[in-house]
């Protein structure tokens, strides 16, 4: 059942199963209008088996993890840790249909399991070049990114490798086999 | 001087420096001693969550072990910005919620010769220990530039008050802590409607039009609430608001201007510290007109605010009307 692979691979006890299909969850979402299913129809969704529906969803990708559904929802369902796990899912079974989002958190990451450290500045503009309708935002970009250079201080450079990462890359590594265990 | 873990947060060495230096230049006056984990690592956001789960939870409770280690004379670990504090209180909480899966994190943490025991930390928000710890009457008690006459939207956002596991805030969708501090600050309080409203978050990076609505929703209740500057108490709210109102302003061919401080920022400046060492003058949409108000002079910005000429950007046809924070007010 797929509800209960999500909850498998879900930390605590995320109820799941207790949806009452209230639709409290999309009225609540601030970032509802991006989305091709609300919450409520993911869940549906789920509970109807439909896996491919739901992992090719961008709705989990959507979430912007402010928890509003999380704590109105009459049932207790951690709903934005079902959507982490959803995720999860899409990117293993590869069946993500626009790869914004998925390829900023990999580019943020990026930086993060080198380094240890994000890197902001870097993120943004490596993220832009690829994805945004760059003629579009370029007048916009390029006025922000200098004043992020002159007023804030922050430079182009990569961040600092914190001394542990070697030890952090090990931990990572154990940690992405249990994964896939 | 009571003693505290600190975890600072990547953010805090970069774009948000300024919260960095205010926070540093309150702690002395409200007798908070912040001891930085050493060597800890990024918490990841909400990225890496996103992307493979036992991994982006090892790499949070890396800096747990790291702050159990270090852990002597006090068990807080005090984190400034709220995702940050999420992510630790979340792998915290789930590490011993859920025993098995804190087993399989700490065997994690053995490949790289570290260990939590999940609950032998507090995970807190600098918010948090400034109202429970520090209290309001001390707070007052250091108040020599009271902030009277400004207007201040709290504006709390999202991952502080949600999903609040140690249930530490008053509401998930209306706590009062930060208008309680800016009123002993002496700040008028703008009682904001959004206060926990999200600031877009990533959108910014994912799908920029939403973010710009979500931004747009929040600064234009802002100013119709007649605000002078908006408090944040997180680096990606104050940099979606602040940063990307400019943006925002040509999406929707807008003039907002309102400026969002962190609300370490005015602590400072009601403590009587100088601006320059708040980390004033680094904000996009400059705050000096309104910390004039209250007869500070803050830095000139270097680079003076907001692209304000309207394009004829891919936004929307429809324009609001143009109002500026004081334009609007009718007091004064």
């Amino acid at each position: 059942m797929l509800t209960q692979e999500v909850a498998m691979r879900t930390p605590g006890q995320s109820n799941i199963e207790m949806c009452i299909q209230c639709g409290t969850c999309g009225g609540s979402c601030p970032s509802g209008s991006a989305m091709d299913h609300t919450p409520r129809a993911v869940f549906a969704l789920m509970r109807a088996g439909m896996r491919d529906a739901v992992l090719k969803s961008n709705m989990p990708w959507m979430c912007v993890s402010c928890y509003c559904c999380t704590v109105r929802c009459p049932q207790d369902i951690h709903i934005t840790d079902v959507m982490y796990t959803l995720k999860n899912m899409a990117l293993e079974a590869g069946t993500i249909q626009d790869e914004i989002a998925s390829d900023f958190s990999k580019a943020f990451i990026r930086y993060v399991e080198n380094y240890g450290r994000s890197f902001e500045i870097g993120l943004a503009g490596i993220h832009s070049l690829t994805h945004m309708r760059l003629a579009a935002r370029l007048p916009n970009m390029v006025p922000m990114a200098i004043r992020m250079l002159t007023k804030k201080g922050m430079l182009p450079l990569p961040p600092k490798r914190i001394k542990g990462i070697d030890d952090l890359k090990k931990i990572l590594k154990r940690a992405k086999s249990m994964e896939a265990a | 001087m009571s003693d505290y873990i600190f975890y600072p947060g990547c953010s805090m060495e970069s774009s948000a420096k300024a919260y960095y230096d205010s926070v540093m230049a309150v702690s002395k006056p409200l007798g908070i001693s912040l001891k930085e984990i050493d060597d800890w690592n990024c918490c990841g956001a909400t990225e890496y969550l996103s992307l493979d789960r036992m991994p982006a939870y090892s790499l949070i409770a890396r800096n747990l072990a790291l702050a159990e280690r270090q852990a002597a004379d006090t068990r807080t670990v005090v984190a400034p910005c709220s995702a940050c504090y999420l992510n630790l209180s979340k792998t915290d909480h789930y590490m011993g919620e859920d025993k098995a899966f804190g087993e399989k994190i700490n065997e994690a943490l053995a490949a790289g010769g570290l260990h939590y025991s999940p609950g032998e930390l507090v995970v807190r928000h600098l918010l948090d220990v400034v109202l429970n710890d520090v209290g309001l009457d001390a707070v007052k008690a250091k108040v020599v530039r009271p902030l009277t006459g400004l207007r201040v939207v709290p504006y709390v956002g999202c991952m502080l008050p949600r999903p609040d596991y140690g249930k530490r805030y008053s509401d998930t969708e209306r706590p009062t802590e930060l208008d309680d501090l800016m009123r002993a600050l002496g700040a008028e309080v703008v009682d904001f409607p959004l206060k926990t409203a999200c600031c877009g978050g990533h959108m910014t990076q994912i799908g920029p039009d939403t973010a710009f609505e979500l931004i747009r929703r929040l600064v234009s209740s802002a100013v119709g609430c007649k605000a002078d500057v908006m408090v944040a108490l997180c680096p990606m709210c104050q940099m979606n608001l602040d940063a990307f109102q400019s943006q925002m302003n040509g999406h929707f061919h807008a003039d907002y201007r309102m400026p969002v401080l962190f609300f370490t920022q005015l602590m400072g400046l009601a403590f009587g510290e100088k601006p320059e060492k708040l980390g004033f003058g680094s904000e996009f949409v400059s705050a000096r007109e309104a910390m004039s108000r209250i007869g500070v002079a803050t830095p000139q910005p270097v680079v003076e605010g907001a692209a304000a000429r309207p394009r004829k950007a891919a936004g929307l046809p429809m324009p609001p009307p143009r109002v500026t924070a004081r334009q609007s007010t009718g007091k004064d």
